[in-house]
């Protein structure tokens, strides 16, 4: 499988990425780990004309504490995620997440940037960024600004980012109690579903990718909660729940009130 | 002095694949090789309008673009398996072509190909061929495809019924004694379409030489000369004698690498046409789309017991894919390799089993790891199981009742079937006994009702098998409508220095042939493992050969060997009374030397060697040199057997299936090297669970493929599958001189039903009587629903 | 484009076009056929190498995103004609048939031991997860793994 022909740069700073975005629009592709996009350029799904890769931007693939967040930059690969102390110790939630996700060969290439821009509607951070209330930050050409997780997915493999930004860092706020639930696709590995809860006193946040095109907060969970795991019943209330041939609408839903009720649980 | 069989032997071949230096097809490259893509269909039925190739043709480094119109059209690749109507009728065998022309018959089939001088502009060139299509509407479903008004796959025909067969007892009596039974159970499913996933892709090269007239195609196959003779005598009609077909290392066949494909066909015609090597390499997507597929079996069966539980009668009907055409053996598959196991263990006296076979718009089905013996197998240990249930008896107590008793093949006759075939030797309660003490069935049984109690839905699920293996004596095959023999050639070079080359037409592609050949040889020779060298995989060395299908190396190529190992040892004798001044009848032979019995007059394999190639103190009449070529036809199949038993634990939320144990106790007749059979035992167990639990092709209505990739199509990862737990019995083979059954196949054979009756039983106080595979949670689920 | 790398501790300077993978670099350029191609699209993990010490798949990275890196392959295990100790543990437990994943799977495990020398079984099916058998079951290759760990740690 060979991809289409395309152009390479490798960018040193997130401006000449921002540059290289905006001289060549949407014939540009970032390529961060590469692990979603590559196949799917030898595919021939996908046949950018410029590739810019961000992996040699110095300080995006740092994880620091800034006051009560963790800051954690976009290049940061899955498994530098699921081994940094910090990430284990102040926000838990995520190392969790990151384990679950590929392989060990694709956890020591694929980014968290790279993942949340993909939007895969399988993929395992966005339940995990949902339910911590993370902040995605963008750098383009009008400067930075900070997306809201609950602002940031709008569809199977869209997002909020326009055409010349790119993610540079997710900021979350440390998570005591917080834990994520996946049911892995048996041959793919992605998530059917992912269940991603965080605990703060009487109140619960749960974000849910795999079920819908979109990955949700389940806000008739949350508003449901009552200490006990029945408010998982509202997993799929409202919500378009996708269907293929691992799971249909109806296993699938049943599935997501079954992977909130054991994050409830956790 | 050390012998070698029956030990666990490390492998010679290691080496050079733990350093990457193995020989696989795409790691050669030849000197101004050109590369080959193909443009394939994207649709499953389809009536092609037009191809235009002229913006290819002038594409960056394209060589040449072929159609079917360019002179290969008129080739096409042949069946290798004539199953006749039940009425007469010859079976219809539509043309395979190497190109389609003006019909696609199944999705990615081969409209044209792109020759260029890399493989990048082979493949940017396939996206300029333009070919105009005309979806037409398809039948995937072997079922559907006899149904009035279904789509037809080839329009000379008046349906899509390819041929149609039954075997075993007349369908009235089998009937009737249904009808007074004490007890019928039924089961309809279907037995899914698999795909076999070699991890190496399929890869061919083909290099004409204008010089000396002659082909050489290297190809990744499992049978080297039957491609050649195919190739040669039935596709291109080119000399045979000026082909070599060279098959190095190859990364698993599992059945899919046996098959005269037509790339490998159409790659030596492009060859001559442009005076060049030109390689080919399947990507995973084209072997998902293009490499011969297995089972796809739709099955309605009933078994009659008496009140006792012993089986009265069989009675099965099927519908069984072929696929777009007839591949080399798909023929055999569902009727010959099938048909012929459905008298199981057990002592049914009645048994009929029918099948239809047609063509549908998908690739082709043929031989994958069992063939025909899994579909058997699968049926007969799952309705049994199922009548346990039903009739409130122990799964293993129902199998007690009905084995056939034990018998050697030597002093005791073999068993004859009603079926066709007579078992060799057997000890089938041997096994199921050895089994159940391998697991604790006892222990396990009280383990489960403590854990109903809590909740926790345990099963465990028995399969007793048997399996026809080891094929096969020609003059059977040939009967049943086999257009090839069956034997195999073993070639014993013994050279001056006594240093001893074996030549052997079976092929190795992960069996260790190199390391187990080697073992039986040193031991019959008296001489060092080190001393010997296997070779296998090139025409132009080994005389002739059938590959390696079947479980067939050892029992059928290994019993070629012996042949040749004792010729060499006879005429050594000769050699060796002449140099000792004594009989040949006063000679034994022992530790790699001939003595004259009852003296310290001995004579050394090696100094006869040397004998043999500088006679000149040597026998009068006797001609020179120590090399000699058997052919081995056996006179029976082998048929090994064995218990496999699962353990399961069901997740009641998810339906999830969590294999928690497998214990497998199979009978191989003797064996040559035990990590070895442990090793091909733990591999077919983990395809046989592959398929319970995981795998499935899945075509949708129109003909597309919704599982060709390794995103869609799930196969048993390491953390999918538990430690697998071994054990043996040893019934020999009464029939070969080694005493080998085979046991390539056995674990695919033996290990799906053990899973799918393991998860049954989980769920049986819920009601779920049976659950169509793959067993996904999704489907387990929904049966713990209803 | 140029790039220089460091195969195997031997550099490399080649130019290569952008869309050439690091498997096919190896396999094309430098005859380094060990690694293996079996999806080409990080589904079966038969191309596993090691990039700074970390396994990846090999069909699945530019040969220019490695560029300045220092790869491992199959062919770099062995040092001085002496097998590696894990390469050691695959023959001695018949952790291979065909031999077509092995060399991806020899690779994971070096990474599997890298961070954790003391794999259980558990622990060493799930480091295996990016790695299709189709041959073994796996049963052995998980032994082998185990054995190799007991080496390295003497």
């Amino acid at each position: 499988m060979i991809p289409a022909k395309f152009d390479y740069i490798k960018v040193g700073s997130v401006s000449e990425a921002i540059n290289m975005l905006e001289k060549h629009g949407d014939e540009a592709k970032i390529l961060a780990g590469g692990h979603s996009l590559i196949p799917a350029m030898k595919l021939r799904l996908s046949r950018p004309e410029m590739l810019i890769d961000i992996s040699g931007i110095s300080g995006m693939d740092t994880i620091s504490e800034d006051d009560d967040e963790i800051v954690v930059g976009a290049n940061c690969t899955h498994s530098a995620i699921a081994s940094s102390e910090l990430v284990n110790s102040q926000l838990n939630i995520l190392a969790q997440t990151a384990k679950c996700i590929g392989d060990i060969q694709v956890r020591n290439r694929g980014t968290i940037g790279g993942s949340l821009a993909h939007a895969d509607p399988a993929s395992d951070y966005p339940a995990t960024i949902l339910a911590c209330d993370a902040k995605i930050e963008v750098e383009g050409k009008s400067g930075k600004r900070t997306i809201d997780a609950t602002d940031f997915f709008l569809g199977i493999f869209t997002t909020a980012l326009t055409e010349d930004e790119l993610i540079t860092a997710i900021r979350f706020p440390k998570v005591v109690n917080g834990s994520y639930h996946k049911f892995f696709q048996s041959a793919s590995r992605f998530a059917v579903v992912g269940v991603a809860a965080v605990k703060e006193g009487d109140s619960v946040k749960v974000g849910v990718t795999g079920v819908s095109g979109t990955p949700y907060r389940a806000t008739a969970v949350e508003n449901a909660y009552d200490g006990t795991s029945s408010a998982a019943s509202h997993a799929v209330d409202d919500v378009d729940v996708m269907s293929d041939h691992f799971a249909g609408e109806e296993y699938r839903s049943h599935l997501a009130k079954v992977m909130v009720k054991k994050a409830l649980e956790a | 002095m050390e012998t070698f069989i029956g030990k666990p032997i490390k492998r010679r071949e290691d080496a050079r694949f733990l350093k990457g230096a193995g020989k696989y097809t795409d790691d050669i490259k030849l000197p101004k090789m050109t590369q080959a893509a193909f443009v394939r269909s994207p649709y499953a039925h389809a009536k092609i309008n037009s191809i235009d190739t002229s913006e290819a043709e002038k594409a960056d480094g394209v060589v040449a673009v072929y159609t079917a119109k360019d002179g290969c059209g008129e080739y096409g690749v042949p069946c290798g398996w004539q199953v006749d109507f039940k009425n007469g009728d010859t079976m219809r065998e539509p043309k395979h072509p190497l190109l389609a022309s003006n019909k696609i018959r199944h999705l990615g089939e081969a409209v044209a190909i792109v020759v260029a001088e890399t493989l990048e502009q082979a493949r940017d060139a396939v996206e300029l061929v333009v070919v105009d299509y005309e979806d037409l509407p398809a039948v995937t479903c072997p079922k559907k495809a006899m149904e009035a008004g279904a789509p037809k796959v080839h329009d000379e025909w008046d349906d899509n019924a390819a041929f149609d067969w039954c075997i075993g007892n007349d369908r009235a009596e089998v009937e009737a004694a249904l009808a007074s039974a004490h007890h019928v159970t039924e089961m309809v499913y279907r037995n899914q379409r698999l795909a076999p996933n070699a991890i190496e892709p399929r890869s061919y090269i083909a290099d004409y030489d204008v010089n000396g007239d002659k082909w050489t195609l290297y190809t990744s196959t499992q049978n080297p000369h039957l491609i050649r003779l195919l190739l040669c005598a039935f596709v291109l009609g080119i000399p045979e004698h000026k082909v070599r077909v060279v098959s190095y290392d190859v990364g698993g066949g599992f059945g899919s690498k046996v098959y005269h494909y037509t790339e490998e066909a159409l790659l030596t015609w492009i060859s001559k046409e442009i005076g060049r090597p030109v390689k080919w390499t399947s990507d995973r997507s084209e072997a998902f789309l293009t490499d011969a597929h297995g089972r796809d079996h739709h099955v309605k069966s009933k078994m009659g017991f008496d009140k006792d539980g012993k089986i009265v009668a069989h009675l099965t009907d099927e519908f069984c894919a072929m696929g777009a055409y007839l591949s080399t053996f798909a023929p055999a598959v569902p009727t010959y390799l099938h048909g012929t196991l459905f008298q199981g263990v057990y002592t049914t006296p009645l048994i009929h089993l029918n099948v239809t076979a047609p063509f549908t718009h998908t690739v082709c089905v043929d031989a994958y790891r069992g063939a025909g013996r899994p579909e058997a197998t699968y049926l007969l240990e799952r309705i049994i199981s199922k009548a346990a249930k039903e009739m409130d008896m122990d799964p293993a107590e129902i199998r007690f009742k009905n084995f056939i008793t034990p018998f050697n093949g030597t002093t005791e006759p073999g068993y004859q079937t009603q079926v066709a075939l007579q078992y060799d030797s057997g000890n089938y309660e041997g096994v199921l006994k050895r089994g159940l003490e391998m697991l604790g069935y006892e222990d396990f049984r009280k383990e489960q009702e403590e854990a109903r109690k809590n909740g926790k839905l345990l099963g465990v699920g028995i399969s007793t098998y048997i399996e026809g293996c080891g094929i096969a004596p020609s003059a059977v095959v040939g009967s049943l409508g086999a257009r090839a023999g069956l034997f195999e050639v073993g070639h014993v070079r013994v050279q001056p220095t006594g240093k001893v080359q074996v030549l052997t037409g079976s092929h190795s592609h992960g069996q260790g042939h190199e390391t187990v050949f080697a073992q039986f040889v040193a031991d019959k020779l008296g001489i060092p493992m080190d001393d010997i060298q296997i070779e296998h995989g090139d025409t132009d060395q080994v005389a002739f050969g059938m590959g390696t299908y079947g479980s067939r190396s050892l029992a059928v190529g290994g019993s070629a060997i012996v042949k040749s190992v004792e010729k060499v040892l006879e005429k050594g004798a000769k050699i060796a009374a002449h140099k000792l001044e004594a009989a040949e009848g006063d000679l034994e032979y022992a530790e790699g030397k001939w003595t004259v019995k009852g003296t310290d007059k001995s004579i050394s394999f090696g100094d006869v060697s040397l004998t043999a190639y500088v006679p000149h103190d040597y026998p009068e009449g006797l001609e020179p040199g120590l090399d000699f070529s058997s052919f081995y036809d056996p006179t029976n199949f082998t048929y090994p057997f064995g218990t496999h038993i699962a353990v399961v634990e069901v997740c009641p939320d998810t339906g999830k299936v969590d294999l928690q144990r497998f214990v497998a106790c199979d009978d191989v007749g003797n064996v040559m090297n035990p990590m070895i059979v442990d090793g091909q035992i733990h591999g077919g167990v983990v395809q046989g669970i592959g398929q319970a639990l995981l795998e499935e092709v899945v075509y949708d209505e129109g003909g597309q493929m919704i599982s060709g990739s390794y995103m869609d199509y799930a196969m048993p990862r390491a953390d999918d599958v538990p430690s697998i737990e071994t054990d043996r019995t040893v019934t020999p083979c009464p029939h070969n001189p080694l005493g080998v059954k085979g046991a390539g196949e056995a674990g695919a054979i033996g290990s799906t039903p053990a899973v799918v009756s393991a998860v049954v039983d989980a769920l049986a106080h819920l009601g779920v009587a049976d659950i169509q595979m793959p067993l996904t949670p999704q489907r387990v689920w929904k049966a713990m629903q209803n | 484009m140029n790039i220089t790398v460091t195969i195997n501790g031997e550099e490399h300077s080649h130019d290569v076009e952008p869309r050439i993978s690091l498997a096919q670099y190896l396999r094309e350029t430098l005859d380094l056929t060990g690694t293996h191609i079996g999806c080409d699209t990080s589904g079966c993990g038969a191309c596993t190498v090691t990039v700074d010490g970390a396994a990846a798949k090999a069909c699945t990275l530019l040969a220019v995103q490695v560029d300045g890196c220092e790869v491992t392959t199959i062919e770099g295990m062995a040092q001085n004609g002496q097998m590696h100790p894990i390469q050691e543990a695959f023959k001695e437990n018949h952790g291979l048939q065909c031999g077509f994943c092995t060399p991806g799977m020899v690779m994971t495990a070096v990474d599997i031991l890298k961070n954790n020398p003391n794999p259980s079984e558990e622990e060493i099916r799930h480091g295996l997860e990016g790695n299709f058998c189709r041959c073994t079951g796996y049963h052995n290759i998980v032994k082998s793994i185990q054995h190799a760990a007991e080496k390295i740690n003497g």
